[in-house]
């Protein structure tokens, strides 16, 4: 199972093993980290996982289907490796992963 | 708080989920347990008419939680056990197993069940409904030997399992008693895109007809119409509405009225009590009404209330509602309750696959059906919140930017 380090925006580390095949949004929400909140359960419905996933990682995560990189449009504080954690599942390649959260999902 | 206290929820539920981790998460020390009449761990439900029915997703993936999340947690389940009574007075639950389990601290999550069809042939094997992840397993059986099926009920439910049940390659006929699809929850324009959508996909749309009864002696084998109109079909789906679970509640002394009675902080009218999700009827600050809503993210909020009210934190539920639905390769997204429009005005070219209806009451934007327009939704909610007249011409307008309607804060 790959290790993804998720870092929330006040410095909290959580170094978590997510097995393949979840999303970054699963693997948040089954270790209680706080800076996912997921309203919609993983339907690219919402845009409350926003995450930003450590460059050296990107390629490995592919980049936004055409409703992803329109939702994320419509949030504040994206940078340009911004995703929604719920579309990005986790694989091998993804090993020792850094997923940043942003301070706030609104 | 005394760790020697207790706080038991009945429901495996969304709301359930959300409210036991936001209990551990406000520093709630005692046991917690959660009650479920369904044998699974709570699951994502909003797929089972969705990726879960169309065979895009497992059984694993619907989890709510990875079970070792619970363990995390300390949160224990009784599965596969119905609560029989609640004994206010000596703080006991009634279990159909013959246990009780005591509880310092009680939440009600019990959600809503599918509202049953009787007229004749409703028992019937391969009728089904649609609420329950054992539901749709069942709706799969069908489906795997079913060349046609029958819905009855054309709201989102039914056109939901109509898209999915088309994907497995089973002719479907829908049949809508009113004279429109979604007639109750949304615009005449919406209701006529979903009507085209679903023409195009090959689904048979029989409006103003009424099922009087399912016709077979063991297994289905079509649907009479009344008038001696008969659809021939092997398995039939009833999704017509849900009612809330509130028989326990009720009979326990609670306040219920179409749901069970909850303030802004989701207490009921027990001062132990709290209650979250499907089965409320609370207070919208925003709205300036009380509701009940079928939705998770409802659940979810509300469920985060309820939580700090059982561990003596004051956070007040007001959330604005939405919903979405996927039907096809079509995504909407609902922003707001439309209920009280008098006016719509259409973004795009509703005869495309991409547009949005605004409903609108004294120029102000009340709700928003958003078809395959996510941008559009994440500004609809804040145009919403803004609660001010708004200039329709640019809501029509292509080429106005919406954003420039947002006022800066």
């Amino acid at each position: 199972m790959p290790v993804i380090n998720y870092i929330e925006a006040d410095g909290t580390e959580y170094s978590v093993n997510v097995a393949e095949g979840v999303s970054l949004m699963q693997g948040a929400l089954d270790n209680m980290i706080d800076g996912i909140i997921a309203e919609c359960g993983g339907c690219c419905v919402c845009c409350t996982c926003h995450c930003m996933i450590d460059p050296a990682w990107s390629d490995a995560a592919g980049s936004a289907a055409a409703d992803e990189a329109e939702m994320l449009e419509m949030v504040d504080n994206t940078e340009e490796t911004s995703r929604l954690a719920c579309q990005v599942k986790v694989t091998s390649a993804m090993e020792g992963m850094v997923v940043r959260l942003p301070e706030s999902q609104y | 708080m005394s760790n020697t206290e207790s706080a038991v929820v009945i429901g495996g539920s969304h709301a359930a989920v959300q409210l036991v981790i936001s209990l551990r998460q406000n520093g709630w020390e005692g046991s917690i347990s959660i009650i479920s009449d369904e044998p699974h761990l709570p699951y994502h439900r909003p797929p089972l008419s969705k990726a879960y029915l169309a065979g895009d997703i497992s059984e694993d993936q619907l989890a709510l939680r990875a079970s070792a999340a619970y363990e995390k947690l300390d949160v224990s389940f009784k599965l596969g056990v119905t609560v029989v009574a609640i004994d206010t007075e000596n703080r006991q639950l009634q279990l159909d197993s013959g246990e009780t389990v005591h509880f310092s601290k009680l939440a009600l999550c019990t959600g809503a069940r599918a509202r049953p069809l009787a007229i004749a042939g409703a028992d019937l094997q391969a009728v089904h409904y649609l609420r329950t992840m054992d539901d749709v397993k069942g709706i799969q059986q069908s489906a795997a030997s079913a060349k046609s099926a029958v819905i009855i009920g054309g709201g989102y439910i039914g056109l939901e399992t109509a898209a999915s049940l088309t994907k497995l390659g089973v002719a479907v006929t829908v049949l809508e008693t009113e004279s429109r699809l979604l007639q109750r929850v949304a615009s005449e324009t919406t209701s006529e895109f979903y009507l085209r959508l679903h023409q195009e996909q090959g689904v048979r749309v029989k409006l103003n007809t009424q099922a009087s009864a399912i016709l077979g002696e063991t297994s289905v084998t079509g649907v009479s119409c009344g008038d001696k109109h008969i659809i021939d079909a092997d398995m039939v789906i009833i999704g017509i509405g849900v009612i809330p679970n509130t028989e326990l509640a009720k009979d326990a002394g609670l306040a219920v009225d179409n749901g069970i009675l909850v303030n802004e902080f989701a207490q009921t009218s027990h001062a132990d009590i709290v209650a979250a999700g499907d089965c409320t009827n609370h207070p919208n600050a925003l709205l300036g009404r009380t509701l009940r809503l079928e939705s998770v993210p409802n659940a979810t909020e509300q469920a985060k209330t309820a939580a700090a009210s059982l561990c003596g934190i004051e956070k007040p539920y007001s959330e604005l509602p939405w919903f979405w639905s996927d039907q096809y390769d079509v995504k909407l997204q609902i922003a707001g309750i439309n209920q009280g429009y008098t006016d719509v005005t259409i973004r795009g070219d509703k005869t495309s696959r991409s547009f949005t209806v605004f409903y609108l009451n004294n120029s102000k934007i009340l709700a928003a059906d958003c078809i395959n327009r996510p941008k559009d939704f994440m500004l609809a909610k804040k145009l919403i919140l803004q609660n001010k007249s708004i200039d329709t011409t640019v809501l029509a307008d292509e080429t106005a930017e919406l954003k420039t309607l947002i006022t800066e804060q």
